[in-house]
């Protein structure tokens, strides 16, 4: 048993190529590893579509309802809901919302030491795989949702070019918070050690506040903006699609990615501070 | 959990259990039954979770809170709109109360088997086969759901209050079904739940797949089915079975027709599909357990 300081704060990235080369390393390295889980990407899709059928009658029934009455469920109308639902489903996949204890189980099982006598800070040496990891998501987890719901209802698509370039920075932001907010309620193994109900913690909060289960606009407006501003959750999952489906003007969806990337760089932030309190009192347990 | 989830069972078994007739002295020569022994497993596992306290906490609240978000998502579309598919709230929490505590009771009873595949990945799974017990009785023992109990119990009320409110008369038969209807869909969710899960053997990374009938068909069935359409309603009512678990029983409750023209006596045939479900669960396990291979890790 030893105390562990901090050997990652040394600064060891010197120059933009080196910094590139890392990025690509490591992110390759995270696109690598989960192409091969090639089986669990198709049971995850296959349950990602069912779970879009299931939600788009839901939301349908409430556009229907409320077209019956001459007005619109928040400001989506039928088309939208349906856009809504599957890119949902297949971002869950590309943010990865649920299901990733790595850190958590390298803290338990002591492993954790290795990360830090890397020459990489462990905040960047798990976020760079995560993105790669990202990538391969979304052209396999997010483009299937996409097609089958695509298939079998009448979706709607961006009518403004900007929406997509927009789009992209979106999810790309939202895999940052999503990776963020995974590292810190890891991270409490480091004080916890058993970390379930932390987990079990986030993804209730991820799937509810984030509008998996339905769009954060339903709610009373004091309380969507509440939970706009002062949570990460809707930067989740909320923001990306309310880009998407156009719920704003453009000058409405640039507000949201500021809100978003303000949640990414707060939440990267607390992540470094985090890592650096928990090495100071990191005993490794175990022989 | 795998190191926690191990509990080793040090004493030597019987080669066979004790009879039913054997007199209490007769017992304690043999402190070991089978009962016991499942006894001592399970109590291994409530003291382990029970250790890390702040988390056990968070696990207990969170699960409770879990279904609370699906409640939370019923009540948030019935703001935007006063009825959905000819269902008003009170009607459609009846039939959510339903589902619900049936989701619940299944989840508490076997809801751990959904664990299956990592116990095949990591091999524990062999060592669960090499003891004199019964397979599927000891995975569910080696991860006790002890934080779902919560929410059988915010279950059971919720769909009280949803009975109160949605005005169902208090007949014999209504209070009968009101009791049948929940234990029913807790079996036939229970089979689905052995079933898909007993896709691992064969399908060692089959991640979430399991989840698309178990915690789909819960959703599926927490909603009046006029919402869905066509060959998807078709073919997880009628074809799997999820229309008799929630939807129709609610409709005799609620003593009225159904919209899409089901007979009236589909509401009393759950536990037939239970036992016809649990019957073909548990050939499905049966074939499962005769065709495991080890990973040999």
């Amino acid at each position: 048993m030893g105390f562990i300081t901090a050997t990652a704060d040394r600064l060891t990235i010197r120059n933009f190529t080196e910094t590139a080369r890392l990025i690509r390393t490591l992110g390759a390295a995270g696109f690598r590893r989960f192409s091969t889980y090639r089986q669990a990407t198709v049971a995850a899709t296959v349950t990602n579509s069912m779970f879009g059928f299931l939600r788009t009658y839901v939301m349908l029934a409430v556009a229907g309802s409320a077209a019956a009455l001459g007005t619109q469920a928040a400001g989506y109308d039928a088309p939208r809901l349906v856009t809504y639902v599957w890119a949902g489903q297949g971002l869950i996949g590309v943010v990865l919302l649920w299901g990733w204890t790595d850190l958590a189980d390298r803290i338990r099982s002591g492993d954790v030491v290795t990360d830090l006598l890397r020459p990489v800070h462990p905040v960047l040496g798990y976020l760079l795989p995560d993105l790669g990891r990202a990538a391969y998501a979304l052209l396999t987890r997010f483009t299937v949702p996409i097609a089958v719901g695509a298939l079998a209802f009448d979706m709607y698509w961006p009518q403004r070019a900007a929406t997509y370039p927009m789009f992209a920075v979106s999810v790309v932001l939202a895999t940052l918070v999503c990776f963020a907010g995974r590292f810190l309620v890891n991270a409490a193994a480091y004080w916890l050690l058993d970390s379930r109900g932390v987990l079990v913690a986030w993804a209730v909060c991820s799937g509810v506040l984030g509008g998996l289960y339905f769009p954060i606009r339903f709610l009373p407006e004091w309380a969507a903006t509440a939970l706009y501003l002062g949570t990460p959750f809707p930067s989740l999952l909320q923001v990306p699609l309310d880009v998407l489906v156009e719920r704003d003007a453009a000058a409405g969806q640039l507000g949201l990615l500021a809100l978003q990337a303000c949640w990414a760089a707060v939440l990267l932030a607390a992540c470094v501070a985090v890592q650096r309190r928990a090495e100071r009192r990191l005993v490794v347990q175990g022989g | 959990m795998a190191e926690a989830a191990a509990p080793a069972v040090d004493e030597p078994h019987p080669s066979r259990p004790p009879d039913e007739t054997d007199l209490p002295a007769a017992a304690a020569e043999a402190p070991a039954s089978t009962f016991a022994i499942y006894r001592a497993l399970a109590r291994a596992q409530v003291r382990a979770q029970a250790s890390y306290r702040v988390s056990f906490a968070l696990d207990l609240v969170s699960n409770v809170v879990f279904l609370g978000a699906d409640l939370l998502t019923v009540l948030v579309v019935f703001q935007q709109v006063p009825v959905l598919a000819g269902f008003s709230l009170a009607e459609a929490l009846l039939v959510f109360g339903l589902s619900s505590l049936a989701f619940s009771l299944a989840d508490l009873a076997v809801g751990n088997i959904e664990r299956m595949k990592h116990y095949v990945r990591t091999g524990l799974l062999d060592a669960v086969l090499i003891r004199p017990l019964g397979v599927l009785s000891q995975l569910v023992v080696l991860d006790i759901g002890l934080r779902r109990l919560g929410r059988v119990a915010t279950g059971v009320a919720m769909l009280a209050f949803a009975a109160n409110r949605a005005g169902v008369q208090a007949t014999p038969a209504n209070l009968l079904l009101l009791v049948i209807a929940p234990l029913a869909g807790a079996v036939f969710f229970g089979a689905v739940f052995v079933a898909t899960a007993t896709v691992a053997f064969w399908w060692v990374e089959s991640g979430e797949l399991s989840a698309a009938l178990t915690y789909g068909g819960r959703d599926f069935t927490a909603y009046p089915m006029t919402i869905y359409g066509g060959w998807f309603r078709h073919l997880l009512a009628f074809g799997l079975g999820f229309g008799l678990v929630a939807y129709y029983p609610a409709l005799i409750l609620l003593d009225r027709p159904d919209p899409i023209g089901g007979p009236w006596w589909l509401g009393w045939c759950g536990p037939v599909l239970a036992l016809a479900a649990a019957g073909v669960a548990t050939l499905v396990w049966r074939t499962g357990v005769r065709h495991y291979r080890s990973t040999g890790s």
